[in-house]
């Protein structure tokens, strides 16, 4: 029996201000337990709360780019509950009129199966409304008692919610890896899920195919994309075997213990809080101007989706490639530099930087903000590359150099004597070597056995130390075999 | 000195004929004397006044004094100021010294003001009688088995016994003006997001405003010169050209509209201060005003929809009081929840705690759209009543208070007679307008009489003018309870 999975997401985004949502304290992370914590952050009694507007323009960035409706006007609300890291007994955040509306997000899914192939999809963005985030509460270092620590206590967040639009664990791992490039490529937030700057919540229910919406069991706080598969899959089983042992699922808040693999619940609906939620009567309603919204987009960057298309239009390049080399705002920002030390290199720029940068930046274990090679760097080894100075396996020594012990590519070609040789009279008088050497296999070819082409091609680039140019080897090859 | 003015004191305190430090002290000596009578100060701190007053000497020594500079004036204890004990009347916070000064503290401490001491008040402004109090009730000066009204008690005692010439006060619902009817002193809440509330204790935080309580208008408007500006602290502060309330005081009143809504003088109304209301009234006339009958149809809701959303807020606000981070918190406690229900409980008054479970009630999943949102519209409709109104008057007259201050205790056991104390001031902070009041008389039993004077939006200035010139020729705002005159 088949079932069907639904999954929706609610992401928390810290919004990269450097001070509070409501307050001028810092939000700089890793500070000495309440060093941030200002009379607001405390909420000493008396004290009132003031909006910061970089948390605003970057809650309309993300509206500009996910094509979302941006509300005029939003409601900032009380919600109510007592939690010792909760210093005002409320959390501040919006209910019914958020500042951002309906939107969209194209993922582009890798399937975890083998055989099937990447897709791309829509996910629809139900809202995302500005917040304020708790402290933390510090167990373990205070005998019996647990200390507080308020420096987070105030930080902005923007909350995405998404539609239950997701039917498996890797497309909602595609979608929040989607989410988690957009809100760094908009620079709206610097992604740090160690740090807690990007936290998922997941809402797991399944189905029969055509049924209802099943029950939802919400997975909270996962911190890592390998983390969300594998609680997922774990909860999507439990769900199935749970009902086709003939229990029932009830809707409750989940953690997911990544020692063990396993969900567990944290709550149950029984004792779900009732918010009381009701309009903050300490802040006016937020009011965004068209004018606002202007100036705003002005400072947005060019989008993936615009950047796949133009190098898809303009630079000719695959749609798969552009797709990859949008993968984030660094990359893309990497490739378009490259590009502006060999233009109308487009596709060996790309093939190099999805090839061998990934490649080695992935074995190194860095991302593209710590690759070791510029792009000047490697704009010029391409240049040496496409004016035939070196050949591909000359330019992969060279990039290894660099990437390595640094320095130029003309440099590195020098010092290793890497420059191809392009002197069609030293290539003919070595072809014509081989073809005394080997009259036998010289004999074969001519009979018919093409294959053994590829034979003298290895064994001339070989004599050449690797520095023939291989077009020009070819042709000579090709010249002097035909007899 | 006792009788004299703000600005006669300003204007001896300039010219050397006393000095601040003498002047505080004097007024310090005059608290220990007759404050144990009155219960009007929760903490007092003589070596801090002092120190003022000294720096005030200072600065009128150098020329730099200032309209306020070097006179002592009561805070209302719901203000935080720097170093201060700052209760809000409450045990919850019977420890809670403030690191820091509210906006108006501020705004005082800038002008050279000293603070003479925290007046007593309903807890956490909760209450018409000061009887909430968690540090005693205030005592009526013109009668001391009288309550002084409230939650503005304290400040309002202490001017009319003239324990000090001026003191702050806030009103969300009447606390500043009821108090001053009681007590037979003037008192002016004004336009909401006039003066910030940053550093003020909130109760609910869309009708609270703070002002300023003396005995005459003319020493309102000084204050009130002091009180006001934007604050970029306080979201609800609003930018406003300054202008000086001061200056309209002089003006005739001919030609001036005073409404009088019929609602003010139906049933509810005892007969004598209904009396010393029309007497008032009558006063204007001679004074060259009109009377023009109005209506406001929808104040008869404003005390039902004050209850739905003053607890609400209340609530809400509240609930930072939770002993985890400062002030009282229960001595023995087994968990968290434990924690948090025993310190609320200890910590919190009867009155506090009913409005608590009125607001968590009225904000509940399923009762928020019945009251709250309710409420929400027909608050709009009385702020609309006074729109219309003022299309045909320039300023509204009526009673500040049903009755005249009534006996300790009395109406303890009935929390709806104490709320309807208020069922003349309420719609104004509903409608987030200017209200003020100011001696018209005295009762049957020689209690003092407010007259309510309600303006416009930012019609303070002319609010003022009017007060002024009926104090001009009347002498109630100068009248002194009998028997506490003291050591002058």
């Amino acid at each position: 029996m088949t079932w069907e999975i639904v999954i929706g997401l609610e992401v928390h985004a810290q919004l990269s201000t450097n001070t509070k949502i409501f307050s001028g304290a810092s939000t700089e992370y890793g500070a000495e337990p309440n060093t941030q914590a200002d009379a607001v952050s405390i909420a000493l009694p008396g004290v009132l709360p003031v909006l910061n507007k970089g948390a605003v323009e970057r809650a309309i960035k993300f509206g500009l780019a996910t094509g979302s409706h941006i509300a005029e006007r939003s409601v900032f609300a009380r919600k109510n509950y007592f939690y010792p890291d909760l210093p005002k007994g409320y959390q501040i955040s919006q209910f019914d009129l958020p500042v951002v509306g309906q939107g969209t997000l194209t993922i582009h899914v890798e399937p975890l199966s083998g055989n099937a192939k990447p897709y791309e999809k829509l996910v629809r963005i139900t809202r995302a409304h500005l917040e304020e985030d708790a402290g933390k509460s510090l167990h373990g270092d205070f005998q019996d008692m647990t200390g507080i620590d308020l420096n987070r206590a105030g930080t902005p967040l923007l909350e995405i919610v998404s539609e239950p639009d997701m039917c498996s664990a890797a497309e909602a791992v595609a979608y929040a890896k989607a989410l988690h490039t957009l809100v760094r490529w908009i620079g709206i937030c610097d992604g740090n899920m160690q740090e807690g700057s990007f936290r998922c919540d997941v809402n797991v229910s399944v189905r029969k195919p055509g049924a209802e919406l099943g029950t939802r069991r919400e997975i909270k706080n996962l911190n890592s994309f390998k983390f969300m598969q594998q609680a997922i899959d774990y909860e999507v089983q439990w769900q199935i075997d749970t009902i086709e042992n003939g229990g029932k699922i009830h809707q409750a808040t989940i953690l997911f213990n990544p020692d063990t693999g396993e969900t567990r619940a944290m709550r149950s609906k029984e004792d779900a809080h009732d918010y009381r939620y009701f309009p903050d009567p300490d802040l006016l309603p937020l009011e965004i101007s068209q004018q606002w919204i202007n100036d705003v987009r002005a400072t947005l960057p060019e989008l993936p989706k615009a950047k796949q298309a133009r190098y898809v239009n303009d630079l000719g390049l695959s749609a798969y490639d552009a797709s990859l080399l949008t993968a984030s705002r660094e990359m893309a920002d990497f490739f378009e530099a490259v590009l502006g030390v060999v233009p109308a290199q487009a596709k060996i720029s790309a093939n190099w930087i999805i090839g061998e940068v990934s490649a080695q930046l992935n074995r190194d274990g860095f991302d593209m903000a710590q690759c070791p090679i510029t792009s000047q760097q490697l704009g010029g080894m391409l240049a040496r590359i496409t004016d035939g100075t070196i050949s591909n396996s000359g330019a992969k020594e060279v990039f290894r150099t660099m990437w390595a012990e640094g320095g130029n590519a003309d440099a590195i070609i020098e010092t290793k004597g890497l420059k191809q040789v392009s002197d069609s009279g030293a290539i003919e008088s070595l072809v014509d070597e081989i073809i005394l050497a080997h009259a036998d296999k010289v004999a074969e070819y001519r009979s018919g056995k093409d294959k053994l082409f590829g034979f003298f091609v290895g064994i001339a680039m070989k004599a050449s130390k690797g520095k023939a140019n291989p077009a020009q080897l070819n042709d000579i090859l090709k010249k002097k075999l035909a007899g | 000195m006792f009788e004299s003015s703000l600005r006669q004191q300003g204007d001896a305190l300039r010219a050397k004929k006393i000095s601040s430090v003498e002047l505080t002290q004097l007024y310090l000596d005059r608290i220990a004397a007759l404050n144990p009578r009155l219960n009007a100060f929760i903490t007092l701190n003589q070596d801090m006044s002092l120190a003022q007053a000294h720096k005030a000497d200072a600065r009128l020594a150098s020329g730099q004094g200032d309209l306020l500079t070097g006179i002592p004036i009561a805070q209302k204890d719901i203000f935080c100021a720097k170093g201060w004990l700052t209760t809000c009347g409450s045990k919850m916070l019977h420890n809670f010294v403030s690191p820091y000064d509210a906006h108006i503290i501020s705004q005082f401490n800038n002008a050279g003001a000293v603070n003479l001491g925290k007046t007593n008040m309903d807890e956490f402004a909760m209450g018409s009688s000061n009887e909430t109090s968690h540090y005693g009730t205030v005592k009526n000066p013109w009668d001391t088995s009288r309550v002084p009204g409230g939650s503005s008690g304290g400040s309002a005692a202490t001017v009319a016994a003239r324990l000090c010439a001026a003191a702050t006060g806030t009103d969300t619902g009447g606390s500043i003006r009821q108090p001053a009817a009681l007590c037979g002193i003037s008192g002016l809440k004004p336009t909401y997001g006039l003066v910030s509330r940053y550093g003020m204790i909130a109760f609910a935080s869309s009708l609270d405003q703070a002002g300023p309580m003396a005995r005459s208008a003319e020493d309102l408007a000084l204050l009130l010169n002091t009180m006001v500006g934007f604050d970029e602290r306080d979201s609800t502060s609003l930018q406003r050209e300054v202008e000086d309330y001061a200056c309209n005081l002089n003006k005739p009143l001919s030609g001036l509209r005073i409404g009088l809504p019929k609602e003010f003088f139906a049933d509810g109304l005892d007969n004598d201060v209904a009396q010393a209301v029309e007497t008032a009234i009558a006063e204007y006339k001679n004074l060259g005003a009109t009377i023009i009958d109005i209506t406001l149809p929808n104040s008869r809701l404003s005390v039902p929809v004050y209850y739905v959303l003053a607890p609400a807020e209340a609530s809400s606000n509240l609930s930072r009081f939770d002993g985890v981070r400062y002030g009282y918190r229960a001595p023995e406690y087994t968990d968290l929840a434990d924690m948090y229900e025993k310190s609320r409980s200890q910590g919190f008054g009867e009155e506090v705690k009913r409005r608590i479970m009125i607001g968590t009630y009225v904000l509940s999943h399923g009762y928020y759209d019945a009251y709250y949102l309710q409420a929400q519209k027909i608050r709009r409709l009385i702020a609309q009543d006074f729109t219309e109104a003022y299309k045909h008057c320039d300023v509204i007259m009526g009673p500040t208070s049903p009755s005249t201050a009534f006996k300790l205790g009395e109406k303890g056991d009935d929390p709806v007679q104490m709320y309807l104390s208020d069922i003349y001031t309420i719609a104004v902070n509903l409608a987030g307008l200017p209200g003020m009041s100011i001696p018209c008389g005295f009762g049957e039993n020689n209690m003092p009489v407010g007259l309510q004077i309600i303006g416009n939006y930012f019609d303070e200035a002319r609010m003022l003018n009017v007060a002024h010139q009926y104090q001009l020729a009347t002498d109630w705002h100068n009248r002194v309870p009998q028997g506490l005159q003291g050591n002058e």
